[in-house]
């Protein structure tokens, strides 16, 4: 716990974060303010989301890792368990952004959207920090090159924020006469960005806009089982790139 | 009390250990010397469990290290280069180790005291000197009345007198019965304070013996010159 403090304390004071709030909640009360209709304000403020808060969680994490070293290497010849050390970083870093996200467009996103909707946002959108942490501890695993960590970094979310989308938008069109909705409802999963792009888009009803995959969409994530399901793939975009990364912590050498 | 059994270590193509095999008692206080790059560090840090042996097994007190963390707490160590995070100050350094130590023993604040680390808590690690770190890297390696010290480089960046300061912090260690497992390159630094020798090269441990066996194998009257002697009989 007293790490966990340390690290934390250290975070904010490294006033990124703090920045990062800010300017979240900069945009997102000008979104809703300058938008005519709250649903409106809540697809600006989703996009910004669906791009900002990966690229913030997934560069800084990843930065804060590799400049810890110093921080691990000085416990790690005491008495405590690697495992502690690790969970602390990581726990460190996962509150600070969904504390900040909270904070920065949570509050206004509760104040403009329906409750429900502005809850599963805030839901979503705390997956998306914790999944991109996770993320950046798996990058500092697999490389100690720190320029390298760093770009596979920026690569992942590079991935996950954009290519994925043009790569199943390609195939939708590549593959427009072959009825493929069902396999891209499967590929979506592959992408927790995707993931909450659909799972916040189902609850503004705007998914009438795709069409017949809109529909099969609502079919498979509007239901409740559907719904779990989701939670359930976004836990495991934390759970397996965290247990891996940890894996292998216990394992190296400092 | 800490017993190497077979342990190799391999970094790539660098065999680091190779087959190590040594038994550390207590009241001994062991000199580990030898070129750079033959593996002391790694020894130590496998040692310690920072570095994990391809195969081998040590065993502290009786007990397998393999999983353990807890046999740390008998253990001060002080890095050859200590690096500490940039943004704490050296009290919220000291504050933190003691709590992971969790000890109620009375700590060792010799050292704290001769160093004058008290007026100088607030100071941000990155702010300060070397030599400085090296002081608190010392004070945090007796801080806990450690049985077993293992002290990489100690007096390398130290002013004259911190390191007469730490040299006679150490003899009085060996002199209470602690294990103290000392590396360093300055042969007559280590002249009046060690009673053992461990001499490695290419990850291999050539020579273990007391100081006082060595003299009397060589005839010489120092360390280093039973060392010197030693290296260029092997030579011829």
């Amino acid at each position: 716990m007293r790490i966990l403090k340390y690290v934390s304390l250290d975070i904010l004071k490294n006033k990124i974060v703090i920045a990062y709030a800010v300017m979240l909640a900069l945009f997102s009360w000008s979104a809703f303010g300058l938008e005519d209709n709250a649903s409106k304000g809540l697809l600006t403020v989703l996009n910004i989301i669906l791009l900002t808060v990966p690229l913030m969680s997934v560069l800084f994490a990843t930065i804060y890792v590799y400049n810890s070293n110093e921080f691990i290497e000085l416990l790690v010849s005491h008495p405590i368990k690697r495992s502690i050390i690790w969970r602390a970083l990581f726990a460190g870093l996962s509150l600070s952004f969904v504390a900040a996200f909270i904070l920065g467009a949570g509050i206004p996103i509760l104040l403009f959207a329906d409750f429900e909707t502005a809850l599963m946002m805030i839901i979503a959108s705390s997956f998306l920090s914790v999944i991109f942490v996770a993320i950046a501890f798996l990058s500092n695993i697999i490389t100690r090159d720190k320029a390298k960590g760093i770009g596979i970094s920026i690569l992942l979310w590079l991935y996950f924020a954009l290519l994925f989308d043009g790569l199943v938008l390609f195939l939708f069109f590549q593959f427009a006469d072959y009825p493929i909705e069902k396999f891209v409802v499967l590929l979506s999963a592959l992408s927790p960005v995707d993931l909450c792009r659909i799972l916040i888009l189902l609850r503004l009803d705007v998914s009438a806009m795709f069409g017949y995959t809109g529909a099969v969409f609502k079919d498979y994530f509007g239901t409740d089982g559907g719904l779990i399901l989701s939670f359930l793939l976004l836990s495991l975009w934390i759970i397996i790139p965290y247990m891996i990364s940890i894996i292998k912590f216990r394992k190296r050498d400092l | 009390m800490i017993e190497t059994i077979n342990i190799s270590k391999r970094f790539g193509r660098l065999q680091a250990l190779n087959n190590i095999s040594l038994s550390l008692n207590k009241g001994e206080c062991i000199a580990l010397i030898g070129p750079n790059g033959c593996g002391k560090t790694t020894l130590i840090k496998s040692i310690l469990g920072m570095v994990l042996p391809d195969a081998g097994d040590i065993i502290f007190d009786g007990k397998n290290i393999k999983g353990d963390n807890l046999y740390r707490s008998h253990i001060g160590y002080m890095p050859q280069i200590g690096r500490y995070p940039e943004n704490m100050s050296i009290g919220q350094i000291i504050d933190l180790i003691r709590y992971i130590r969790n000890s109620n023993e009375p700590l060792d604040s010799d050292l704290y005291e001769q160093f004058k680390i008290s007026s100088m808590t607030d100071k941000k690690m990155r702010t300060l000197s070397g030599g400085t770190i090296q002081k608190i890297s010392a004070t945090l390696a007796f801080m806990f009345n450690p049985k077993v010290l293992i002290l990489d480089e100690p007096t390398a960046g130290l002013d004259p007198i911190a390191s007469e300061m730490l040299k006679e912090k150490i003899i009085a260690a060996r002199e209470s019965g602690k294990l103290i497992l000392i590396t360093s390159h300055l042969l007559s630094e280590l002249e009046e304070i060690v009673n053992g020798i461990i001499f490695m090269q290419d990850g291999m441990v050539k020579l273990h013996s007391s100081t006082e066996e060595l003299k009397k194998k060589t005839g010489q009257e120092t360390i280093s010159k039973s060392i010197i002697q030693l290296l260029k009989n092997e030579q011829v």
